[in-house]
């Protein structure tokens, strides 16, 4: 479904990717880790168009990604930090939103029910909390029941029974046959909810590997037990 | 696209500082004709607030709303829309508020008190230095990520225009009086939104001579209907221009 390769992209003289190159189909969940400044936003950025390689290519469904932005039409983005105009209420932005997309699209709108948002459709941006603002990102994100979803770390900011509700909602869009690529800093947070694991670091990935495998190859159960295992032993070689 | 524009703008009137500034308009528009005996010289003094204010507000107030809007921005992008649509209608929202603000604020007031050509003049000029400064502010923020930056230059840029400008206008012209420059003053003048707008309201007075020789010359230029066409444009060229640009920019922009 999407199909990367060799993203190099250069921001002056930092190498922001270097060589980036991965695949993934449809009906697995992707979790995409690595500590800060390691590349993760921008190859996000660079799926979501919104930065531009240096070289190297994305396809999307079998077509490259260009100037034109229909791919998005199948795209789902939930940001890290979801900010919105501070007068807007929230049913305003839903509205702009489903205003762009015009179409026929299936809206799902299960987390806005979970997540009770109906009840604050007049409240304004400002007077919400970040974690509100958050869960009106996530609703954003999978209301057009997209194909693909890239989710910024989504559980930041949220509290334990909301980030629950999102885990499980991703756990059954993949079961759905959808692909979903997280990023995140919190391993255990991943387990039983990825299937696939790339590892950035330094602009590049250092590996890409399906989580049954890793917990094979380490024989731990837990993947982070199983993730720091591998990165020691990496460090020895 | 009209419906991201329709929703921009309606956040943006309702937004406490344009609020502030319809208000601040209100009261400095209301106090200037009711202190002033004849209406045109509250034209007059109304003419040199507008031409500080209006500038100073749009340049600096667009800056901020485009550096507050980027996650949104991002957003709107995450959607299957290109990225021009989304530009244009935050200029336009940005823009015609301005307008708006000042049309309630100071332009019923205006027409009140002075219902003819010369009131028409100075609404025109209002709504296009909102227009035009809205649309360097375009250009300042697709310039720099950095927002502390993009601040320093929209006001370095409003005061260069307001104020650098006009001195170092009339430095050259004191030194090279022995010289005939008045056809270069009246281009140099073309070079400044804020100068062209003073310009094209004094030529709606027969005060032309007390802006001295060079006065005298301007009137003989713009008086004519061929320096009235050749202004305007060039006001129409201060807002396409930069926003053309900024437009160009934005679409190659790594966000």
């Amino acid at each position: 479904m999407i199909v990367a390769s060799n993203i190099t992209k250069r921001f002056g003289k930092l190498t922001a990717l270097n060589n980036v190159s991965f695949n993934a189909s449809l009906g697995s969940c992707f979790g995409l880790i690595g500590p800060n400044g390691s590349g993760k936003s921008t190859l996000f950025k660079s799926i979501l168009g919104f930065v531009l390689p240096d070289s190297g290519s994305i396809q999307f469904n079998g077509t490259y990604i260009g100037s034109d932005f229909h791919y998005r039409e199948q795209l789902g983005y939930m940001p890290q930090i979801s900010r919105y105009p501070d007068n807007m209420t929230i049913g305003q932005v839903f509205d702009m939103i489903k205003g762009i997309r015009q179409g026929n699209y299936s809206l799902d709108e299960e987390l806005i029910d979970t997540y009770q948002l109906k009840k604050l459709f007049k409240k304004r941006m400002h007077t919400l909390s970040g974690g509100t603002r958050q869960k009106v990102g996530a609703c954003i994100a999978f209301l057009f029941s997209p194909k693909i979803l890239i989710l910024d770390e989504p559980t930041a900011g949220l509290d334990p029974i909301s980030s629950e509700i999102i885990k499980q909602k991703i756990i059954k869009e993949v079961a759905n046959n959808k692909l979903i690529i997280i990023s995140s800093h919190i391993l255990s947070e991943m387990d039983n909810m990825i299937s696939d694991l790339i590892y950035m670091q330094e602009g590049s990935v250092h590996f890409q590997k399906s989580v049954l495998n890793i917990k094979n190859e380490t024989g731990e159960e837990k993947l982070s037990k199983s993730i720091s295992i591998i990165m020691k032993s990496q460090q020895h070689d | 696209m009209i419906r991201v524009f329709k929703y921009i703008l309606t956040d943006i009137l309702r937004n406490r500082i344009m609020i502030f500034y319809t208000m601040l308009l209100l009261i400095i528009t209301f106090s200037v004709f009711n202190l002033e005996d004849t209406s045109s010289k509250g034209m007059i003094t109304m003419l040199s607030l507008i031409l500080l204010i209006i500038p100073l507000v749009s340049i600096i107030f667009s800056t901020i709303y485009i550096y507050n809007s980027t996650e949104f921005i991002e957003l709107i992008l995450s959607q299957p829309i290109n990225r021009k649509s989304i530009w244009l209608s935050l200029y336009f929202g940005l823009s015609i508020s301005l307008g708006i603000s000042f049309l309630i604020g100071s332009g019923l007031i205006i027409i009140l008190f002075s219902p003819d050509a010369k009131g028409i003049m100075l609404l025109s000029i209002g709504v296009s230095l909102s227009f035009i400064f809205s649309s360097i502010a375009m250009l300042v923020s697709v310039l720099t990520r950095d927002k502390a930056k993009g601040m320093g230059i929209a006001i370095l840029l409003w005061l260069y225009f307001s104020v650098i400008f006009d001195g170092v206008l009339l430095f050259a012209s004191f030194q090279f009086s022995d010289y005939p420059i008045e056809k270069g003053m009246v281009l140099l003048s073309m070079l400044n939104p804020i100068d062209l707008s003073r310009v094209l309201m004094l030529m709606q007075y027969d005060i032309s001579a007390l802006m001295g020789y060079s006065g005298a010359i301007f009137k003989n230029y713009f008086g004519t209907d061929w320096g009235m066409v050749l202004s305007v444009t060039s006001i129409f060229l201060w807002v396409i221009l930069p926003l053309y640009s900024s437009v160009r920019l934005f679409s190659k922009k790594d966000l």
